[in-house]
């Protein structure tokens, strides 16, 4: 396998919570001890459902929320320590696209200028032409054309412009792009085309990604490995074929098994574990395992005993006292 | 002026779930929202059409006479519980207001008719909640009462807009089963509006397809997922990764954008976007029309399709 590029130890991120005078304080464990690699040219994917963590994971490996503790290693510099002026250089290297192109773009700006603004600030060209020579070659990496440049964000289609949000990552030439929930909100017919461009960049440019997503079908479409997270905690983590094809983690089996699948035929005859309950609130969490008041297997035991992360088959870790 | 909505015919029987499936903008909740009568004149008008609810047409009814067919007879769910509940009034008073207005029913009638709707929900503890907000409620339980809110007067019809969409897949499913259990055994015809053709296949009768403001195929649910005639419908077929299926070394994307509804093309909308599309195409707009017994088309290239197979090229 090739070089690590950035590795996670022993995360953890929690956000206190104002309870009023005199009540003990409290705190979100929104994320509560995460650990994993990332592979040079890989896309690790991070599934989960809401309030799991995924999102606060991906904040915490771009320093933009910093970790209650735990170490985020990138290309080999330790990031939770380093001075800001020294963070601002690395995080050219690690770019981010986020769910949402409408809010994560300036309306004011054409897209020109929303792709020449960070080529001049991090001084990678000089020379007005040279920029707009640039733009427009970013442009045509993401299959937009010359015209589009005068454009303004509204005049796009949401499709164009996450095209546009994925064009601005790539004008700083970043090793890793952290990709939070990038196509969920795009229409359907758009989402495949918005995949297939992510991959096209990922083998012309030596990319990496770490793919956030709730939909565990794109998920499996463009991950090599992936991470399952539930209330802050990595329930599995098993490359794309073995995650998909033998779940271990009770919760993956859950999770996949409520995927609805395209096909009326198939789905009738389908078994289902239908989850009972819900996520509980991650200000207290269950004791033991995270999962077990849901799962359908618990044992006296994982209500008692956290379960590590174990290594149960080469390369196929889970958290769970039964795998 | 923009035709949301433009000759869109669609009916549902009594105990029957029929879906709307589009992509965001194609006009599917505006079709709601019109049986209803909730497009606000300011914004929008209908200009022609029927809505026949048990024979009556919706549409010639007074203000008064339709007030008292929404929410008692015909119900709606909508996408974002959290913005269609009140978070001043507490679940109970939200519960029983419909029940004392349009039922009649005494307030200690109405409470207990409110604990019994909780329960059928699912929802646990219904005495302790009743007396709860909104914001004391996670989003499925969120969208649970807004079912038991929709079910209260024992509506014959309910409109499901994108029910579970901002709900997580393992809560989606939750609240997915419920949905048809209640529908089935109550006898109430259901139509769910959404933009995800999985969720369609496992709880639909009948499918209809929409783009562009106009229906462009209709059949049951078994006959659409397996034999697609529209080319739109079997592009959204492909272009999803499927978990059933080994996966793809690439996947099948429909090319171009969705139509800008203020300018849409001459003759077919779909046409700058299709793989099948002919010359005729391009100036003339197909009409729905049976391609076969109880499945419609609007294509001119339909019968072409009969030879296609959904499941498209190699997997990795």
């Amino acid at each position: 396998m090739s070089e690590v590029l950035l590795e996670v130890r022993d995360l953890v991120k929690h956000f206190p919570v104002r309870t009023g005078l005199g009540r003990p304080a409290l705190s979100v464990k929104a994320i509560d001890g995460v650990s994993f690699t990332l592979h040079r040219g890989e896309t690790l994917g991070l599934v989960g459902e809401s309030g799991c963590g995924k999102t606060t994971t991906g904040r915490c490996v771009l320093l933009l929320e910093r970790p209650t503790s735990g170490q985020v290693v990138f290309e080999g510099t330790e990031l939770t320590t380093l001075p800001e002026e020294k963070m601002r250089a690395m995080r050219r290297r690690m770019q981010v696209i986020f769910q949402d192109p409408y809010s994560s773009l300036n309306p004011r700006m054409t897209v020109a200028q929303i792709l020449a603004e960070p080529l001049k600030v991090h001084g990678l060209v000089t020379g007005k032409s040279a920029r707009a020579a640039r733009v427009q070659e970013l442009l045509g990496q993401v299959g937009l054309l010359p015209q589009h440049a005068r454009r303004y964000p509204h005049q796009l289609s949401g499709g164009q412009r996450q095209r546009v949000g994925i064009a601005r990552a790539l004008a700083m030439e970043p090793a890793l792009i952290v990709c939070d929930e990038p196509v969920s909100a795009l229409d359907v017919s758009i989402q495949a085309q918005i995949v297939n461009l992510l991959e096209d960049l990922q083998k012309r440019l030596g990319l990496t990604y770490l793919f956030i997503a709730h939909d565990l079908s794109v998920v499996r479409h463009i991950s090599d490995r992936v991470v399952v997270m539930y209330l802050g905690k990595i329930a599995e983590v098993a490359d794309r074929r073995a995650l998909y094809e033998e779940p271990l983690h009770p919760y993956t089996r859950a999770l996949l098994s409520a995927v609805p699948i395209p096909d009326p035929k198939l789905e009738a005859q389908r078994e289902r574990t239908v989850l009972r309950g819900e996520v509980p609130s991650a200000l207290t969490p269950p004791s033991g395992c995270v999962f077990h008041p849901r799962c359908p297997i618990a044992v006296a035991r994982c209500s008692a005993e956290i379960p590590a992360l174990r290594e149960i088959r080469p390369a196929h870790w889970a958290a769970c006292h039964l795998a | 002026m923009v035709r949301a909505v433009d000759g869109v015919s669609w009916d549902v029987q009594a105990g029957e779930t029929v879906a709307l499936v589009g992509e965001s903008g194609c006009g599917k909740s505006v079709s709601a929202l019109s049986v209803m009568r909730l497009v606000d004149e300011a914004a929008g008008r209908i200009e022609a059409g029927e809505i026949l609810y048990k024979g009556r047409n919706l549409l010639t009814l007074t203000e008064e006479q339709m007030r008292s067919v929404r929410g008692r007879e015909i119900a709606m769910i909508f996408q974002e519980p959290m913005t269609s509940l009140n978070p001043v009034l507490s679940i109970g008073r939200q519960l029983t207001e419909g029940l004392e207005i349009h039922m009649k029913m005494k307030p200690s009638e109405a409470r207990s008719r409110a604990l019994e709707l909780l329960a059928m929900v699912g929802i646990p503890d219904p005495e302790r909640r009743l007396d709860q907000y909104p914001h004391h409620f996670s989003g499925g339980m969120r969208q649970r009462m807004m079912i038991a809110m929709a079910l209260a007067c024992n509506p014959s019809l309910i409109l499901a807009d994108e029910p579970t969409t901002a709900l997580d897949v393992t809560i989606q499913a939750q609240i997915l089963e419920l949905l048809r259990d209640l529908a089935r055994r109550l006898g109430v015809a259901m139509l769910i509006i959404t933009h995800n053709l999985g969720v369609v296949a496992r709880y639909a009768d009948r499918v209809n397809v929409m783009y562009a403001g106009r229906i462009i195929e209709r059949a049951t649910a078994a006959e659409l997922y397996a034999r697609p005639r529209h080319p739109y419908t079997l592009g959204l077929l492909r272009s999803v990764p499927r978990l059933d299926e080994p996966r793809r070394a690439r996947l099948a994307p429909i090319e171009g954008q969705p139509p800008d509804m203020t300018r849409l093309p001459p003759g077919c909308s779909f046409a700058p976007r299709c793989a099948f599309r002919v010359e005729r195409c391009t100036v003339e707009a197909p009409p729905l029309e049976v391609v076969h017994p109880g499945h419609l088309s609007a294509c001119w290239e339909a019968k072409r399709l009969e030879q296609v197979e959904v499941a498209s090229e190699a997997s990795s």
